[in-house]
């Protein structure tokens, strides 16, 4: 079992890889506000990019256009350097683009195999014997888990008896199995204990050692910091930091989650009562 | 990440056709020792059988329909649906049985059809949708048939060309009394079958469970969740029919207002059967166990003595204690869930 120490040795993202997706001048308008306005970046083949800001900040409108579910106003959305119109979530998927909500979009009295290939179920035979390939599905089902280190013991267990952890893995495996060359997760971490935190974490890790680009949205700053190599600080709308990990420190980090805006105001507000509290 | 190891001890409680069994073997047992042995003896074992399986037929498809989280009011009139039209068609119409049937099950499909994407696209709870079927088909098997024949009985289907064929295959005997066994026993058994299969080892059967369990969790995963819950409405139209078309095969004639009030039979089979009201989880043998359930009751309760006005309260009491199991299992596995 890794810990969460091993985990911090995160491998650096290969600087020459090419993006595979990016956003050139995106701008994102619901009447006359602005929720996104003019962000452009790229993510790369093997990087954990953290999505981080405070609530409102953009960050899941940010996640929703390279996911499909919205098309933006201005700008545009390139995938392997190309312009592509996302029409949905649907859509996305096909292309290799996938994201794995934080309700994870498993059925909790269906079993881990079942729920693995819904929508996607292997099958053998033809016409009226065209049946599901229960060997494979249960087979493919238990690999892909253990390639991840996920011991769940048995396929036909149904998914409400697993652990939250496990649950996230089962999520991360099947889309990762499904061939997703982006992994969009959001907030994957936000209601588990810091035992199975760690392990997400190892997995969200070793998914892009793999050559997955992993867009990691997270409110928690010591979880972004542990895995990400990229860290993208929205505030109101805008996209104002693009960081390499060398470039920020844990506390900077944090302090940006936050909003500097915000801290420095606080920050005045709190002098001024200080002094007016002297003062009387 | 460890297996937690318990899930072990208590997953055969999860197994939803399980307290259907139990309870049709206690029951068996309890009213053959009533009845002081007269259950056991053939012709009540063949009255049992004879009574159960258009209970059962029907309550296969309710249980699918359960599963996949809706509910159809209007299958004990549709049977009567069914058999209206093949009347009409066969006699009045005069035409050859075998195009009777096809067009007297694609009028049902149609209307199982209709049920499907009024709920689906208009999200009204289907237990409105369907009762508004049920009244609807209610007065107009009556209407149409006395409009048409000028009666709510339709007679002659036997003198319909092909009919011999229609009996064979849907009211012949197999053996002589007290060992008789309609062939529509095999028909029951065989769509049980069937349905099993569909379930637990079609695509099909996965898209059934998913969108009982949690719709959008299946629609997010690319299913088809409401082709799905359309094609189940049409499953049980389809399964009353069968049962009105072999009841008219039999008797050769057609009540035109048949099958009210056997909806709730169908319904309660399938809960009996352990298909989760809430959807997401079930089987098709449950279902038919279910309805044996009401066969042994049925048959037994006038065996030991008891005035026959019993069986409605003895439903009753059933449906209740199924229920509740059904609801303690679905607690039980929640609070394994939480820890």
């Amino acid at each position: 079992m890794t810990t969460a120490a091993a985990v911090e040795q995160a491998p650096p993202a290969d600087e020459q890889s090419a993006a595979v997706m990016a956003m050139e001048h995106v701008t994102q308008r619901f009447g006359p506000i602005e929720a996104l306005n003019d962000v452009s970046t790229e993510i790369h083949r093997g990087e954990v990019a953290c999505v981080v800001g405070s609530n409102g900040a953009g960050k899941s409108v940010f996640t929703k256009l390279l996911s499909g579910v919205l098309q933006p106003s201005e700008g545009e959305v390139l995938l392997d350097g190309k312009t592509v119109h996302l029409t949905s979530a649907r859509d996305a998927r096909a292309q290799g683009i996938a994201t794995v909500h934080q309700d994870l979009a498993l059925v909790p009295l269906m079993s881990v195999w079942r729920n693995f290939f819904l929508g996607e179920e292997p099958t053998v035979g033809r016409g009226l014997l065209r049946r599901i390939n229960l060997k494979l599905a249960r087979e493919t089902v238990m690999a892909a888990l253990e390639h991840f280190g996920v011991e769940i013991g048995d396929p036909d267990r149904p998914v409400h008896t697993l652990s939250g952890g496990q649950r996230q893995a089962v999520a991360i495996a099947r889309a990762v199995h499904h061939g997703a060359r982006v992994l969009i997760l959001d907030e994957p971490t936000s209601a588990l204990g810091v035992r199975q935190t760690s392990e997400v974490l190892r997995m969200v890790q070793q998914t892009a050692s793999e050559g997955t680009a992993v867009l990691f949205v997270t409110p928690k700053s010591g979880h972004a910091y542990l895995v990400g190599n990229r860290f993208l600080i929205f505030q109101r709308g805008r996209l104002v930091g693009d960081h390499h990990r060398s470039e920020l420190t844990r506390e900077q980090l944090t302090a940006a989650m936050v909003g500097f805006d915000e801290a420095t105001r606080l920050e005045r507000e709190l002098v001024s009562q200080q002094a007016a509290a002297l003062g009387g | 990440m460890n297996g937690q190891g318990t899930h072990e001890g208590w997953r055969w409680i999860l197994r939803p056709e399980l307290g259907s069994v139990v309870a049709a073997a206690l029951l068996f047992t309890f009213f053959s020792i009533a009845s002081s042995g007269q259950l056991l003896e053939l012709k009540h074992i063949s009255g049992i059988l004879d009574t159960s399986w258009p209970y059962g037929v029907v309550a296969i498809a309710v249980g699918l329909l359960v599963i996949g989280g809706e509910i159809d009011l209007s299958t004990g009139v549709m049977a009567g649906t069914g058999g209206v039209a093949l009347g009409i068609f066969a006699t009045e119409l005069g035409m050859n049985i075998w195009a009777a049937l096809v067009l007297s099950l694609l009028v049902c499909l149609g209307l199982g059809a209709f049920n499907g994407v009024v709920t689906v696209k208009t999200g009204l709870n289907s237990f409105v949708v369907t009762l508004g079927m049920f009244f609807g088909l209610r007065g107009a098997n009556v209407a149409v048939s006395k409009l048409v024949t000028g009666d709510a009985l339709i007679e002659g289907l036997d003198d319909a060309p092909g009919y011999e064929d229609l009996e064979m295959i849907m009211a012949s005997v197999l053996g002589t009394p007290p060992a008789d066994f309609r062939v529509t026993l095999f028909w029951w058994g065989g769509f049980m079958i069937l349905a099993t299969w569909v379930l637990l080892r079609t695509r099909w059967g996965n898209w059934i469970f998913a969108a009982g369990g949690d719709p959008d969790a299946a629609r997010a995963a690319g299913v088809p969740v409401d082709g799905t819950k359309v094609a189940l409405f049409m499953l049980t139209a389809g399964a009353a029919w069968f049962v009105g078309v072999a009841s008219a095969a039999r008797f050769t004639s057609v009540q035109a207002g048949q099958g009210v009030g056997n909806e709730l039979f169908y319904f309660i089979a399938a809960v009996v059967g352990g298909c989760r009201i809430a959807g997401g989880a079930g089987s098709a043998v449950g279902p038919a166990i279910g309805a044996l359930i009401w066969g042994i009751a049925f048959t037994g309760i006038p065996l030991a003595g008891w005035g026959s006005d019993w069986r409605w309260a003895f439903l009753g009491v059933l449906l209740l204690v199924a229920a509740l199991i059904n609801h303690a299992v679905s607690r039980f596995a929640e609070r394994e869930t939480a820890q």
